[in-house]
């Protein structure tokens, strides 16, 4: 029952409310208005107390002047004349006393709670109370493209949540005082407040309010591994599934874009100051938004015809639609980031030569290098990295060709080598490219894969095939150098490496052959050279990635900063955000002298 | 955007010199480098080396055989004109030193990236012998400017329409069997022609440069597909090359990934002129 009356209980919802001794209505009704009616004491002096009966409207009448922060002695029951006062609770908020009534919103009778402080807006259930309504409602499914028809085309897979479904989901969120999934979240949004703009029908505000800390919403609802991250905090998730925050987050910020309600924020005083951000990767859009803001003027450099980074070349259409990355964009031009297409920092201009002309120089410039195995027959035609193949589909459209003249690789029998996110993508755009079938080659066991779970589980609804526990150990090719082939090893897993996940060891003479004729090799990114060849002195840590503060992501050159993939190795679109909002905030406070926002 | 401040023909209809304005390139770009260019929004990253530049108008040279759709299109552009995305420069610089005696070989419009080594090369007070070949007398390229960076030229067509008649590979015989000073070969064509004079200069032992030009995407060392096989380990040719040991390259391996989208650039050429 709970579970389908409940949703009715949101903001504006009608409550019909009783005095708890004498069940009698306080409900009444003057001149076509609706109010809640009490009795009340004030310092000695009898009064009456009109309240909206719309839940989260606080508007208020007296019958003699209150000023705001002081609190009645006293209410009422304007029928039976008995307290209200609640000896169980006392505000949320401020410890006041509140008086008990009874709403009927739900298909039994609750007790509500209402603060006797003149202007503070808390009223509600018992937190014991909420838990007990709010477990029940499921999370809300995100309405998705069906696997039948989304196999063939390229457009996003989840169509976002619908208005009545955030509402719902929202109103799952328990608002706690301490939250947990803003400790989840690497660049802190506060959710709890968001998802409070939501129940009060104001979509608008809560997109702003994720915009003071995350200056990517409709990116980072779309590929944020929320599971791991503020979703995995949520107390909901110990007893039930967690609040879907980042569906929500994905809600809000499609709202603002598409009600074309998105304004650039009021942008600081010029300062005297330049930045030049080198990639214009997730990073290096929210170091150049959040430096922009403040009022230094950015250049950002990217080494390809389109900026955006990964966000462009490596993650699909049907995960994030590139009109998507491009608005963003221009909300960066907007804020009079100046963007430099075309630049490769190391060759054209040097970073000893941006240092001449930049107060402080941000590397951003992500991974790069894609890992190969180093086996036999690994330079056989048909055979690609990831980043090659992604690339073509994503950032060359080889998808449209002819119409884009960007080839587009083709095969029967493609083979997607690797268990990660990329893997996904990859094997999900060879899906909708080819006729044939598309088979993932992992050498751990399904625990083991390092793909976000929602990406695993799309990769299955739409047929993708699994081998696991194998290992390739050479390719074999035609007479006209093409793959036809790959010979694989079983694994099985052995004790657990320094990652925690058990080692997969080969076992002995289980080789077999697989029929391929598109290999897709997934497994990585090494750091790119070409900042180090001109810029040796750049202290790099033993996998060859830029050593940096971790408090301010500066690297062993003075006012020279890092972060993301080319600090970490491959991560995520957020973490790399994070490292940028550390970088930004340590870059403001070093050039003037104060602490950012 | 990038202008094209001039053009010409330079073989009626089938090689075009584009001279482009890109200053910040032109600055930077040194001897073995080369750009990626993308004509417009559809349009393909393609690899041209650069033959020339100009630093003082800030302009740089390529030279490029029309073989495909994207070619195509560049030819039909005009002086004035624009190209929508050059980036460079990219690829690692020629090693270039004073050697003494260099043989270049140069053929079709290999010339091209040639001319700019052989320039570098030269500067730096080397011994050049020249020898340049095409297929016949119209595809020939820069004749006149090798001249007069090279203390000796020779040219080849394979007709006989120009020069002797034959391959690059006869006057290089000659040459290594008369003389004993020749320290390096620099040698840059169609992978054909660099196989047959890697081949023929390890038999007399002397150190041979290639500069190779794979399919390739970003140019910066991102997508891999520029791999080639060098002294038996995968080298990226954007980021480790395009200058290599030609000894050491898998030529073969080479030539049948170059030719992995040949249908692929048919398609895209009859496509543009449905």
């Amino acid at each position: 029952m709970l579970d389908y009356d409940v949703k009715y209980l949101k903001y504006k919802t009608y409550l019909n409310t009783y005095c708890p001794h004498c069940n009698n209505s306080l409900n009444v009704k003057i001149k076509d208005n609706d109010f809640i009616l009490f009795n009340g004491v004030f310092k000695g002096q009898d009064m009456t107390l009109k309240l909206s009966p719309y839940l989260d409207v606080f508007e208020v009448e007296t019958s003699i002047p209150i000023e705001p922060g002081e609190v009645l002695d006293d209410l009422l029951c304007p029928q039976c004349k008995k307290s209200l006062l609640s000896k169980e609770i006392s505000c949320g908020e401020c410890n006041s006393p509140v008086a008990k009534i009874i709403i009927s919103a739900y298909s039994k009778l609750i007790p509500f709670f209402i603060c006797l402080k003149y202007g503070c807006e808390w009223h509600g259930l018992t937190k014991a109370d909420e838990r007990k309504i709010k477990l029940k409602i499921p999370r809300q499914e995100m309405p998705e493209q069906d696997q039948k028809l989304r196999i063939h085309n390229f457009q996003e897979v989840p169509y976002g949540l619908t208005t009545e479904l955030a509402q719902l989901e929202a109103g799952r969120c328990l608002q706690c005082a301490t939250p947990k999934c803003v400790e989840g979240c690497p660049v802190g949004v506060d959710i709890p407040a968001f998802i409070k703009f939501i129940r009060q029908d104001d979509f608008d505000g809560a997109a702003k309010k994720i915009k003071e800390t995350n200056i990517l919403p409709s990116v980072c609802g779309r590929v944020c591994p929320q599971e791991d991250q503020c979703e995995s905090k949520c107390v909901l998730g110990i007893r039930d599934e967690p609040v879907a925050i980042g569906n929500l987050e994905r809600f809000v910020a499609d709202f603002e874009r598409k009600m074309d309600l998105v304004k650039p924020p009021m942008v600081a005083a010029r300062r005297n100051k330049k930045i030049a951000v080198v990639g214009s990767g997730p990073g290096g859009i929210t170091v150049a938004g959040d430096l922009a803001q403040l009022g230094y003027s950015v250049t950002m450099y990217e080494a390809l015809h389109e900026p955006g980074g990964v966000l462009v070349y490596g993650i699909p259409e049907f995960r994030l639609p590139k009109s998507i990355v491009g608005f963003e964009i221009d909300y960066l031009r907007k804020l009079g980031v100046k963007i430099e297409l075309n630049h490769v920092i190391g060759t054209i201009y040097t970073l000893d030569e941006l240092l001449e002309n930049f107060d402080a120089v941000y590397l951003g410039v992500g991974a790069g290098l894609p890992k190969f195995m180093g086996i036999e027959g690994e330079n056989l035609c048909n055979i690609f990295s990831a980043n090659e193949y992604l690339t073509r589909i994503n950032l060359m459209k080889a998808y449209r060709f002819p119409e884009y003249d960007t080839p587009l690789p083709k095969g029967n029998h493609v083979v997607v080598i690797g268990g990660g996110n990329v893997a996904m993508d990859c094997a999900r755009c060879a899906l909708r490219t080819i006729t044939g079938e598309v088979t993932i080659v992992y050498r751990r066991s399904r625990k083991e894969l390092p793909a976000r779970a929602a990406e695993i589980h799309h990769a299955e609804e739409e047929g993708i095939k699994f081998k696991l526990l194998t290992n390739p150990v050479r390719f074999i090719g035609n007479d006209l150098n093409w793959v036809k082939g790959m010979e694989c090893i079983k694994m099985e897993l052995g004790e657990p490496d320094e990652s925690g996940r058990r080692r997969p060891e080969p076992v002995k003479d289980s080789n077999f052959l697989i029929d391929t004729d598109l290999v897709i090799v997934a497994l990585g990114t090494d750091p790119n050279p070409i900042i180090f060849n001109t810029t040796p002195d750049l202290k790099r840590n033993r996998w060859g990635y830029i050593d940096v503060n971790p408090e301010t992501m500066e690297t062993s050159l003075p006012n020279v900063y890092a972060g993301g993939d080319i600090v970490t190795g491959s991560a995520t679109v957020i973490l790399a955000m994070g490292a940028g909002r550390i970088a930004a905030k340590a870059i403001h406070k070093k050039l003037s002298g104060k602490t950012g926002k | 955007m990038f202008e094209i401040v001039r053009k010409d023909e330079m073989a009626k209809g089938s090689i075009i010199r584009f001279d482009i304005s890109a200053p910040a390139i032109a600055r930077k770009i040194k001897a073995g480098q080369f750009v990626i260019l993308r004509i417009n929004e559809t349009g393909e990253r393609i690899p041209l080396t650069v033959a020339d530049v100009d630093p003082f108008s800030g302009s740089i040279t390529i030279i490029f055989q029309v073989v495909g759709k994207t070619t195509a299109l560049m030819r039909s552009l005009k002086e004035g004109g624009f190209i929508r995305d050059v980036v460079g420069p990219l690829g690692r610089p020629a090693h270039v030193d004073k050697l003494g005696t260099v043989i270049v070989v140069g053929g079709g419009t290999g010339i091209a990236i040639l001319h700019h080594i052989t320039k570098a090369l030269n500067q730096v007070g080397n011994n050049i012998l020249g020898i340049i070949g095409a297929r016949t007398k119209e595809l020939l390229i820069l004749e006149h400017e090798m001249e007069s960076l090279c203390d000796e030229l020779v040219v080849t067509t394979d007709d006989g329409t120009y020069g002797m008649q034959g391959f690059v590979t006869d006057p290089l015989k000659k040459y290594l069997d008369e003389r004993d000073d020749v320290k390096l070969v620099y040698a840059i064509g169609p992978i054909v022609m660099m196989k047959n004079v890697c081949n023929l200069t390890k038999k007399y032992d002397i150190p041979t440069m290639v500069s190779l030009n794979p399919v390739m995407i970003d140019g910066t060392g991102m997508c891999g597909g520029c791999r080639v096989t060098v002294d038996g380990k995968t080298q990226f040719c954007c980021a480790d090359g395009p200058d290599f040991d030609g000894h050491k390259v898998d030529f073969n391996e080479l030539e049948k990934r170059n030719s992995m989208y040949l249908k692929e650039e048919k398609d895209a050429l009859l496509y543009s002129i449905r």
